[in-house]
Protein backbone atom coordinates (compact mmCIF):
# COMPACT_ATOMS: atom_id res chain seq x y z
CA UNK A 1 0.00 0.00 0.00
CA UNK A 2 3.01 2.42 0.72
CA UNK A 3 6.12 2.01 -1.02
CA UNK A 4 8.81 3.99 -0.12
CA UNK A 5 13.02 3.56 -1.56
CA UNK A 6 15.59 6.13 -0.84
CA UNK A 7 13.60 8.74 0.08
CA UNK A 8 15.47 12.19 0.32
CA UNK A 9 14.51 15.17 2.40
CA UNK A 10 17.45 18.21 2.66
CA UNK A 11 16.80 22.08 3.66
CA UNK A 12 19.72 23.30 2.67
CA UNK A 13 23.17 21.67 3.96
CA UNK A 14 20.64 20.00 6.59
CA UNK A 15 18.85 16.22 5.51
CA UNK A 16 16.19 15.42 7.52
CA UNK A 17 15.45 12.29 5.81
CA UNK A 18 18.58 10.33 4.72
CA UNK A 19 17.53 7.59 1.36
CA UNK A 20 14.97 5.99 3.41
CA UNK A 21 13.06 2.82 2.62
CA UNK A 22 10.23 0.81 3.70
CA UNK A 23 7.19 -0.95 2.49
CA UNK A 24 3.67 -1.09 4.28
CA UNK A 25 1.51 -3.57 2.90
CA UNK A 26 -2.12 -3.59 2.64
CA UNK A 27 -4.28 -3.84 5.90
CA UNK A 28 -1.34 -3.59 8.03
CA UNK A 29 -0.50 -1.26 11.03
CA UNK A 30 2.78 0.17 10.69
CA UNK A 31 4.47 2.52 13.56
CA UNK A 32 7.12 4.94 12.55
CA UNK A 33 8.93 5.56 15.48
CA UNK A 34 11.87 7.96 16.82
CA UNK A 35 13.17 10.64 18.94
CA UNK A 36 12.04 14.20 18.51
CA UNK A 37 13.29 15.76 15.42
CA UNK A 38 14.40 12.06 13.74
CA UNK A 39 12.20 13.02 10.49
CA UNK A 40 9.06 10.90 11.06
CA UNK A 41 7.07 14.31 10.36
CA UNK A 42 8.74 15.17 7.49
CA UNK A 43 8.33 11.29 5.88
CA UNK A 44 4.51 11.78 6.72
CA UNK A 45 4.32 15.10 5.11
CA UNK A 46 6.28 13.62 1.82
CA UNK A 47 4.05 10.90 1.84
CA UNK A 48 0.93 12.83 2.12
CA UNK A 49 1.79 15.21 -0.76
CA UNK A 50 2.28 18.47 1.61
CA UNK A 51 6.21 18.40 1.44
CA UNK A 52 8.02 17.67 -2.24
CA UNK A 53 10.80 14.79 -1.70
CA UNK A 54 14.49 16.17 -2.78
CA UNK A 55 14.94 12.98 -4.00
CA UNK A 56 14.11 9.16 -4.39
CA UNK A 57 10.62 6.49 -4.92
CA UNK A 58 7.35 7.35 -3.01
CA UNK A 59 4.45 4.86 -3.54
CA UNK A 60 0.90 5.23 -2.62
CA UNK A 61 -1.74 2.68 -3.49
CA UNK A 62 0.50 2.24 -6.85
CA UNK A 63 0.66 6.48 -7.45
CA UNK A 64 3.29 8.80 -6.90
CA UNK A 65 1.91 11.72 -4.58
CA UNK A 66 4.16 14.24 -6.50
CA UNK A 67 2.41 13.52 -10.11
CA UNK A 68 -1.07 12.49 -9.10
CA UNK A 69 -1.67 14.42 -6.15
CA UNK A 70 -5.39 14.63 -5.99
CA UNK A 71 -5.60 10.91 -6.48
CA UNK A 72 -3.31 10.32 -3.95
CA UNK A 73 -5.26 12.69 -1.43
CA UNK A 74 -8.38 11.09 -1.98
CA UNK A 75 -7.24 7.63 -0.78
CA UNK A 76 -5.79 8.96 2.76
CA UNK A 77 -6.51 10.49 5.81
CA UNK A 78 -4.99 12.22 7.85
CA UNK A 79 -5.06 12.71 11.72
CA UNK A 80 -2.20 15.31 12.28
CA UNK A 81 0.33 15.97 15.31
CA UNK A 82 -1.65 19.75 16.06
CA UNK A 83 -5.05 19.97 15.57
CA UNK A 84 -6.57 20.92 12.45
CA UNK A 85 -10.33 21.47 13.37
CA UNK A 86 -12.09 24.59 12.70
CA UNK A 87 -12.93 25.38 16.40
CA UNK A 88 -16.09 27.96 15.36
CA UNK A 89 -17.81 25.30 13.70
CA UNK A 90 -19.61 22.49 15.45
CA UNK A 91 -18.52 19.03 14.99
CA UNK A 92 -21.03 18.11 12.87
CA UNK A 93 -20.33 21.15 10.55
CA UNK A 94 -16.34 20.10 10.43
CA UNK A 95 -17.38 16.69 9.17
CA UNK A 96 -19.82 18.01 6.70
CA UNK A 97 -16.69 20.35 5.07
CA UNK A 98 -14.25 17.59 5.26
CA UNK A 99 -17.35 15.14 3.42
CA UNK A 100 -17.27 18.04 0.62
CA UNK A 101 -13.72 18.43 0.36
CA UNK A 102 -13.40 14.95 -0.72
CA UNK A 103 -16.79 14.57 -3.08
CA UNK A 104 -18.42 11.97 -0.27
CA UNK A 105 -21.96 11.68 -1.83
CA UNK A 106 -24.76 13.91 0.37
CA UNK A 107 -26.59 10.56 1.19
CA UNK A 108 -23.97 8.62 2.02
CA UNK A 109 -22.39 11.62 4.25
CA UNK A 110 -25.20 12.03 6.01
CA UNK A 111 -25.25 8.29 6.92
CA UNK A 112 -21.40 8.03 7.58
CA UNK A 113 -21.08 11.02 9.74
CA UNK A 114 -23.91 9.81 12.09
CA UNK A 115 -22.09 6.05 12.32
CA UNK A 116 -18.41 7.40 12.79
CA UNK A 117 -19.87 10.09 15.07
CA UNK A 118 -21.97 7.26 17.33
CA UNK A 119 -19.03 5.06 17.01
CA UNK A 120 -16.64 7.74 18.68
CA UNK A 121 -19.15 8.97 21.00
CA UNK A 122 -19.24 12.34 19.62
CA UNK A 123 -23.22 12.03 18.46
CA UNK A 124 -24.43 13.49 21.49
CA UNK A 125 -22.22 16.43 21.01
CA UNK A 126 -22.72 16.82 17.69
CA UNK A 127 -23.96 20.48 17.72
CA UNK A 128 -21.43 22.05 19.94
CA UNK A 129 -18.90 24.31 18.70
CA UNK A 130 -15.64 22.17 17.95
CA UNK A 131 -13.72 25.18 20.87
CA UNK A 132 -15.77 23.24 23.74
CA UNK A 133 -14.26 20.02 23.34
CA UNK A 134 -11.90 18.56 25.25
CA UNK A 135 -8.55 17.41 23.95
CA UNK A 136 -9.43 13.65 23.68
CA UNK A 137 -12.77 14.81 22.14
CA UNK A 138 -10.96 16.31 19.35
CA UNK A 139 -8.71 14.06 18.68
CA UNK A 140 -11.31 11.65 18.48
CA UNK A 141 -13.44 13.62 15.93
CA UNK A 142 -10.41 14.11 13.98
CA UNK A 143 -10.05 10.54 13.34
CA UNK A 144 -13.48 10.20 12.85
CA UNK A 145 -13.47 12.80 10.14
CA UNK A 146 -10.13 11.45 8.96
CA UNK A 147 -12.14 8.33 8.39
CA UNK A 148 -15.42 9.29 6.49
CA UNK A 149 -14.27 9.63 3.11
CA UNK A 150 -13.59 5.73 3.51
CA UNK A 151 -9.56 6.06 3.01
CA UNK A 152 -7.21 3.38 2.28
CA UNK A 153 -4.68 4.91 4.48
CA UNK A 154 -4.65 6.08 7.69
CA UNK A 155 -2.21 8.37 8.88
CA UNK A 156 -2.05 8.97 12.53
CA UNK A 157 0.93 11.43 13.72
CA UNK A 158 1.04 11.25 17.60
CA UNK A 159 -2.75 10.75 17.76
CA UNK A 160 -1.96 10.54 21.57
CA UNK A 161 0.11 13.13 22.66
CA UNK A 162 -1.17 14.45 25.70
CA UNK A 163 -4.39 12.60 26.49
CA UNK A 164 -5.37 10.99 29.28
CA UNK A 165 -5.07 6.70 29.75
CA UNK A 166 -8.15 6.43 29.05
CA UNK A 167 -8.79 8.16 26.36
CA UNK A 168 -5.67 6.82 24.71
CA UNK A 169 -6.79 3.01 25.82
CA UNK A 170 -10.19 4.12 23.55
CA UNK A 171 -8.37 5.41 20.50
CA UNK A 172 -6.14 2.67 19.58
CA UNK A 173 -9.17 0.32 20.31
CA UNK A 174 -10.98 2.31 17.74
CA UNK A 175 -8.09 2.12 15.43
CA UNK A 176 -7.46 -1.33 15.91
CA UNK A 177 -11.30 -2.33 15.26
CA UNK A 178 -11.17 -0.13 11.96
CA UNK A 179 -7.77 -2.10 11.08
CA UNK A 180 -9.83 -4.93 11.37
CA UNK A 181 -13.42 -4.44 10.30
CA UNK A 182 -12.17 -1.78 7.62
CA UNK A 183 -8.67 -3.28 6.41
CA UNK A 184 -7.50 -0.03 6.55
CA UNK A 185 -3.36 0.48 6.67
CA UNK A 186 -2.47 2.27 9.06
CA UNK A 187 0.76 4.30 9.59
CA UNK A 188 1.11 5.77 12.58
CA UNK A 189 4.35 7.77 14.89
CA UNK A 190 3.99 7.74 18.38
CA UNK A 191 6.29 8.37 21.54
CA UNK A 192 4.78 5.82 23.74
CA UNK A 193 6.44 2.39 23.18
CA UNK A 194 3.79 0.23 24.70
CA UNK A 195 1.46 1.74 22.33
CA UNK A 196 3.58 0.65 19.52
CA UNK A 197 3.87 -2.63 20.84
CA UNK A 198 0.43 -2.99 21.64
CA UNK A 199 -1.12 -2.29 17.88
CA UNK A 200 1.60 -1.80 15.22
CA UNK A 201 2.19 -4.85 13.70
CA UNK A 202 5.29 -3.93 12.47
CA UNK A 203 7.54 -1.36 13.27
CA UNK A 204 10.53 1.09 11.60
CA UNK A 205 12.90 3.21 13.90
CA UNK A 206 14.06 6.05 12.95
CA UNK A 207 16.89 8.45 13.99
CA UNK A 208 18.74 11.30 12.45
CA UNK A 209 16.70 10.82 9.15
CA UNK A 210 17.84 7.30 8.93
CA UNK A 211 15.89 3.86 9.83
CA UNK A 212 17.78 1.91 12.20
CA UNK A 213 15.89 -1.09 12.68
CA UNK A 214 12.72 -2.53 11.49
CA UNK A 215 10.64 -5.45 12.10
CA UNK A 216 7.68 -6.73 14.54
CA UNK A 217 7.93 -5.79 18.24
CA UNK A 218 9.55 -9.36 18.83
CA UNK A 219 12.10 -9.12 16.31
CA UNK A 220 13.07 -5.51 17.24
CA UNK A 221 13.38 -7.09 20.72
CA UNK A 222 15.34 -10.11 19.82
CA UNK A 223 18.15 -8.03 17.74
CA UNK A 224 18.94 -5.94 20.51
CA UNK A 225 18.53 -8.50 23.86
CA UNK A 226 16.24 -6.71 25.38
CA UNK A 227 12.93 -7.45 26.71
CA UNK A 228 11.16 -4.37 26.40
CA UNK A 229 10.75 -2.25 22.99
CA UNK A 230 11.18 0.91 25.26
CA UNK A 231 14.92 -0.64 25.85
CA UNK A 232 14.89 -1.67 22.26
CA UNK A 233 13.98 1.86 21.50
CA UNK A 234 16.94 2.92 23.83
CA UNK A 235 19.50 0.48 22.46
CA UNK A 236 18.75 1.96 18.93
CA UNK A 237 18.88 5.30 19.23
CA UNK A 238 20.87 6.22 22.39
CA UNK A 239 19.73 7.84 25.28
CA UNK A 240 20.69 11.82 24.22
CA UNK A 241 17.62 14.11 24.81
CA UNK A 242 16.96 15.81 21.10
CA UNK A 243 15.90 19.59 21.11
CA UNK A 244 13.81 20.83 18.63
CA UNK A 245 14.00 24.64 17.41
CA UNK A 246 10.56 26.12 18.39
CA UNK A 247 9.05 26.78 15.06
CA UNK A 248 7.20 30.15 14.24
CA UNK A 249 3.81 28.22 14.91
CA UNK A 250 4.97 27.44 18.51
CA UNK A 251 6.09 30.89 18.87
CA UNK A 252 2.68 32.30 17.57
CA UNK A 253 0.50 30.03 19.37
CA UNK A 254 1.92 31.50 22.49
CA UNK A 255 1.95 34.96 21.23
CA UNK A 256 -1.93 33.90 20.97
CA UNK A 257 -2.22 32.77 23.90
CA UNK A 258 -1.47 36.47 25.39
CA UNK A 259 -3.78 37.61 22.85
CA UNK A 260 -6.52 35.31 24.44
CA UNK A 261 -7.76 34.68 21.05
CA UNK A 262 -9.23 30.97 22.06
CA UNK B 1 -18.24 24.44 -6.75
CA UNK B 2 -19.66 23.07 -3.70
CA UNK B 3 -16.24 23.00 -2.18
CA UNK B 4 -16.51 27.01 -3.20
CA UNK B 5 -19.57 27.23 -1.31
CA UNK B 6 -19.08 25.84 1.70
CA UNK B 7 -15.52 27.62 2.50
CA UNK B 8 -17.71 30.59 1.59
CA UNK B 9 -20.58 29.34 4.01
CA UNK B 10 -18.26 28.55 6.96
CA UNK B 11 -16.87 31.89 6.77
CA UNK B 12 -20.07 33.44 6.90
CA UNK B 13 -21.26 31.13 9.68
CA UNK B 14 -18.10 32.26 11.84
CA UNK B 15 -19.01 36.21 11.23
CA UNK B 16 -22.23 35.64 12.38
CA UNK B 17 -21.49 33.66 15.53
CA UNK B 18 -18.61 36.27 16.92
CA UNK B 19 -21.12 38.98 17.41
CA UNK B 20 -18.90 40.11 19.83
CA UNK B 21 -16.34 41.08 17.11
CA UNK B 22 -19.51 42.62 14.78
CA UNK B 23 -19.97 44.82 17.53
CA UNK B 24 -16.44 45.76 18.63
CA UNK B 25 -15.69 46.28 14.58
CA UNK B 26 -18.06 48.63 14.49
CA UNK B 27 -16.84 50.91 17.33
CA UNK B 28 -14.28 52.43 14.69
CA UNK B 29 -16.52 53.60 11.60
CA UNK B 30 -18.75 55.36 13.90
CA UNK B 31 -15.94 56.79 15.74
CA UNK B 32 -15.14 58.64 12.61
CA UNK B 33 -18.74 58.93 11.15
CA UNK B 34 -19.76 61.13 14.51
CA UNK B 35 -16.22 62.95 15.81
CA UNK B 36 -15.15 63.70 12.50
CA UNK B 37 -18.29 63.73 10.47
CA UNK B 38 -19.79 66.46 13.24
CA UNK B 39 -16.45 67.97 14.22
CA UNK B 40 -15.55 68.58 11.39
CA UNK B 41 -18.81 69.75 9.99
CA UNK B 42 -18.58 73.23 10.53
CA UNK B 43 -15.24 74.36 8.83
CA UNK B 44 -16.26 72.29 5.53
CA UNK B 45 -19.42 74.05 5.33
CA UNK B 46 -17.78 77.70 5.98
CA UNK B 47 -15.18 76.34 2.81
CA UNK B 48 -18.34 76.04 0.80
CA UNK B 49 -18.39 72.59 0.42
CA UNK B 50 -21.94 71.50 1.95
CA UNK B 51 -22.37 68.89 4.50
CA UNK B 52 -19.22 66.97 5.89
CA UNK B 53 -21.50 63.90 7.05
CA UNK B 54 -23.13 63.40 3.58
CA UNK B 55 -19.31 64.22 2.68
CA UNK B 56 -17.78 61.48 4.78
CA UNK B 57 -20.42 58.75 4.85
CA UNK B 58 -19.48 57.18 1.52
CA UNK B 59 -15.55 57.25 2.55
CA UNK B 60 -17.00 55.35 6.10
CA UNK B 61 -18.69 53.05 4.01
CA UNK B 62 -15.63 52.06 2.33
CA UNK B 63 -13.15 52.20 5.33
CA UNK B 64 -15.21 49.54 6.67
CA UNK B 65 -15.12 47.55 3.94
CA UNK B 66 -11.68 48.05 3.10
CA UNK B 67 -10.81 47.03 6.99
CA UNK B 68 -12.99 44.14 7.29
CA UNK B 69 -12.36 42.83 3.69
CA UNK B 70 -8.49 42.70 4.41
CA UNK B 71 -8.86 41.00 7.98
CA UNK B 72 -10.85 38.39 6.96
CA UNK B 73 -8.70 37.34 4.26
CA UNK B 74 -5.52 37.60 6.72
CA UNK B 75 -8.05 35.58 8.94
CA UNK B 76 -5.89 32.82 6.84
CA UNK B 77 -3.16 33.67 8.82
CA UNK B 78 -5.12 32.15 12.05
CA UNK B 79 -6.17 29.18 10.30
CA UNK B 80 -2.68 28.57 9.34
CA UNK B 81 -1.91 28.46 12.82
CA UNK B 82 -4.77 26.72 14.28
CA UNK B 83 -4.20 24.03 11.62
CA UNK B 84 -7.14 24.15 9.63
CA UNK B 85 -5.17 25.32 6.78
CA UNK B 86 -3.71 22.47 6.53
CA UNK B 87 -7.22 20.27 6.59
CA UNK B 88 -7.81 21.81 3.50
CA UNK B 89 -4.52 21.82 1.68
CA UNK B 90 -4.78 18.34 2.87
CA UNK B 91 -7.74 17.46 0.37
CA UNK B 92 -8.04 16.40 -3.00
CA UNK B 93 -9.04 19.67 -4.41
CA UNK B 94 -7.47 22.13 -6.68
CA UNK B 95 -5.97 25.00 -3.94
CA UNK B 96 -7.68 27.79 -6.31
CA UNK B 97 -11.16 26.43 -5.35
CA UNK B 98 -9.86 26.70 -1.64
CA UNK B 99 -8.66 30.66 -1.96
CA UNK B 100 -11.13 31.65 -4.14
CA UNK B 101 -14.13 30.00 -1.47
CA UNK B 102 -12.49 32.31 1.33
CA UNK B 103 -11.72 35.16 -0.56
CA UNK B 104 -15.50 35.06 -1.66
CA UNK B 105 -16.57 34.89 2.16
CA UNK B 106 -14.16 37.67 3.32
CA UNK B 107 -15.69 39.43 0.85
CA UNK B 108 -19.27 38.71 1.85
CA UNK B 109 -18.30 39.65 5.04
CA UNK B 110 -17.09 42.98 4.47
CA UNK B 111 -20.26 43.50 2.58
CA UNK B 112 -22.45 42.71 5.74
CA UNK B 113 -19.87 45.29 7.38
CA UNK B 114 -20.26 48.03 5.00
CA UNK B 115 -24.19 47.37 5.42
CA UNK B 116 -24.30 47.43 8.89
CA UNK B 117 -22.45 51.14 8.70
CA UNK B 118 -24.37 52.83 6.27
CA UNK B 119 -27.25 51.66 8.49
CA UNK B 120 -25.22 53.74 11.01
CA UNK B 121 -24.91 56.46 8.33
CA UNK B 122 -28.26 56.37 7.97
CA UNK B 123 -29.18 57.15 11.48
CA UNK B 124 -26.31 59.78 11.84
CA UNK B 125 -28.62 61.74 8.95
CA UNK B 126 -27.17 60.76 6.18
CA UNK B 127 -28.72 60.70 3.05
CA UNK B 128 -28.62 59.37 -0.47
CA UNK B 129 -29.24 61.38 -3.31
CA UNK B 130 -30.83 59.46 -6.05
CA UNK B 131 -32.36 56.02 -4.12
CA UNK B 132 -32.32 54.63 -7.78
CA UNK B 133 -28.48 54.56 -7.72
CA UNK B 134 -28.48 52.55 -4.74
CA UNK B 135 -27.89 49.33 -6.54
CA UNK B 136 -25.01 51.04 -8.18
CA UNK B 137 -23.76 51.47 -4.79
CA UNK B 138 -23.78 48.27 -3.82
CA UNK B 139 -21.99 47.21 -6.61
CA UNK B 140 -19.11 49.49 -6.11
CA UNK B 141 -19.17 47.67 -2.26
CA UNK B 142 -18.98 44.56 -3.64
CA UNK B 143 -15.77 45.61 -6.21
CA UNK B 144 -13.98 47.00 -3.11
CA UNK B 145 -15.10 44.12 -1.02
CA UNK B 146 -13.52 41.73 -3.42
CA UNK B 147 -10.88 43.88 -4.37
CA UNK B 148 -9.38 43.89 -0.97
CA UNK B 149 -10.44 40.30 0.36
CA UNK B 150 -8.26 39.15 -2.50
CA UNK B 151 -5.21 41.29 -1.29
CA UNK B 152 -6.17 40.12 1.96
CA UNK B 153 -5.96 36.71 1.12
CA UNK B 154 -2.55 37.31 -0.89
CA UNK B 155 -0.94 39.09 1.93
CA UNK B 156 -1.99 36.38 4.00
CA UNK B 157 -0.54 33.34 2.16
CA UNK B 158 2.92 35.58 1.73
CA UNK B 159 2.80 35.42 5.72
CA UNK B 160 3.89 33.15 8.19
CA UNK B 161 2.67 34.60 11.53
CA UNK B 162 0.80 37.34 12.76
CA UNK B 163 3.97 38.80 13.60
CA UNK B 164 3.21 40.96 10.35
CA UNK B 165 0.52 42.14 11.03
CA UNK B 166 1.29 45.27 12.57
CA UNK B 167 3.86 46.34 9.69
CA UNK B 168 1.18 45.84 7.30
CA UNK B 169 -1.64 47.45 9.62
CA UNK B 170 0.74 51.03 9.71
CA UNK B 171 2.63 50.09 5.91
CA UNK B 172 -0.67 49.56 3.58
CA UNK B 173 -4.07 49.43 5.14
CA UNK B 174 -3.96 52.48 6.80
CA UNK B 175 -1.97 54.43 4.28
CA UNK B 176 -4.63 52.29 1.74
CA UNK B 177 -7.63 54.40 3.48
CA UNK B 178 -5.53 57.85 4.27
CA UNK B 179 -4.46 58.54 0.37
CA UNK B 180 -7.84 57.30 -0.71
CA UNK B 181 -9.75 60.63 -0.31
CA UNK B 182 -11.94 58.95 2.23
CA UNK B 183 -12.13 62.06 4.42
CA UNK B 184 -11.27 64.76 2.11
CA UNK B 185 -11.65 65.88 -1.43
CA UNK B 186 -9.44 64.39 -4.24
CA UNK B 187 -9.32 68.32 -5.65
CA UNK B 188 -7.21 71.03 -5.45
CA UNK B 189 -4.27 68.50 -3.48
CA UNK B 190 -0.29 69.07 -3.71
CA UNK B 191 1.40 67.11 -6.33
CA UNK B 192 3.05 64.62 -4.24
CA UNK B 193 -0.40 63.56 -2.40
CA UNK B 194 -2.16 64.08 -5.70
CA UNK B 195 0.11 61.22 -7.10
CA UNK B 196 -0.56 58.86 -4.32
CA UNK B 197 -4.06 59.16 -4.47
CA UNK B 198 -4.00 58.36 -8.11
CA UNK B 199 -2.61 55.22 -6.95
CA UNK B 200 -4.41 53.61 -4.27
CA UNK B 201 -7.45 51.50 -5.59
CA UNK B 202 -9.70 52.31 -2.35
CA UNK B 203 -9.59 56.33 -4.14
CA UNK B 204 -11.52 54.99 -6.96
CA UNK B 205 -14.41 52.96 -4.73
CA UNK B 206 -14.21 55.73 -2.51
CA UNK B 207 -15.20 57.89 -5.53
CA UNK B 208 -17.73 55.40 -7.21
CA UNK B 209 -19.52 55.44 -3.72
CA UNK B 210 -19.78 58.92 -3.65
CA UNK B 211 -20.87 59.26 -6.87
CA UNK B 212 -23.66 56.87 -6.78
CA UNK B 213 -24.92 57.99 -3.09
CA UNK B 214 -24.25 61.89 -3.42
CA UNK B 215 -23.87 62.24 -6.93
CA UNK B 216 -20.14 63.92 -6.77
CA UNK B 217 -17.18 62.47 -8.70
CA UNK B 218 -13.71 63.32 -9.23
CA UNK B 219 -12.52 60.51 -11.32
CA UNK B 220 -16.03 59.14 -13.04
CA UNK B 221 -17.94 56.21 -12.39
CA UNK B 222 -16.83 54.23 -15.85
CA UNK B 223 -13.21 54.80 -14.64
CA UNK B 224 -13.77 53.79 -10.88
CA UNK B 225 -15.35 50.84 -12.17
CA UNK B 226 -12.90 49.55 -14.49
CA UNK B 227 -9.44 50.39 -12.04
CA UNK B 228 -11.75 48.27 -9.28
CA UNK B 229 -12.18 45.73 -11.46
CA UNK B 230 -8.77 44.96 -13.15
CA UNK B 231 -7.31 45.61 -9.82
CA UNK B 232 -9.56 42.76 -8.67
CA UNK B 233 -8.37 40.38 -11.25
CA UNK B 234 -4.62 41.37 -10.51
CA UNK B 235 -4.71 40.71 -6.85
CA UNK B 236 -6.75 37.25 -7.35
CA UNK B 237 -3.69 36.12 -9.90
CA UNK B 238 -1.47 37.27 -6.77
CA UNK B 239 -3.65 35.27 -4.26
CA UNK B 240 -3.82 32.35 -6.63
CA UNK B 241 -0.10 32.34 -6.72
CA UNK B 242 0.82 32.75 -3.55
CA UNK B 243 -1.69 30.24 -2.35
CA UNK B 244 -0.52 28.34 -4.39
CA UNK B 245 2.96 28.54 -3.18
CA UNK B 246 1.58 27.81 0.83
CA UNK B 247 3.65 24.89 2.56
CA UNK B 248 2.52 24.16 5.84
Amino acid sequence: MIQVSDLVKKYGDFTAVDHISFSVPKGEIFAFLGPNGAGKTTTIKMLTTLLEPTGGGLEIDGLDPRRSGTHVRQRFGIVFQDPSLDGDMTAQENMEMHGVFYHVPRKVRTERTESLMRQFELWERRNDQVKLFSGGMKRRLEIARALLHTPKILFLDEPTLGLDPQTRNQLWTHVKELNRTEGVTVFLTTHYMDEAERVAHRIAIIDHGKIVAQGTPEELKQQTGTTSLEEAFLALTGSTIRDEAATSADQFRQMAKLWGKR
Amino acid sequence: MSVIYVLWLRELKRYVRSRVQIVASLGQPMLYLLALGFGMGPIFEKAGQGSYIQFVAPGIIAMTVLFSSIFSGMGLLWDRQFGFLKETLVAPVPRIQIMLGRTLGAATVAMCQGFLVAMICLAAGFRAHDLAMLPLALGFMALIACLFSALGTAIGSALENIQGFQMIMNFLVLPIFFLSGALYPLGNLPAGLRVATRLDPLSYGVDGLRSTLIGVSHFGLATDALVLIVGTILFLLLGRHLFSKIQV
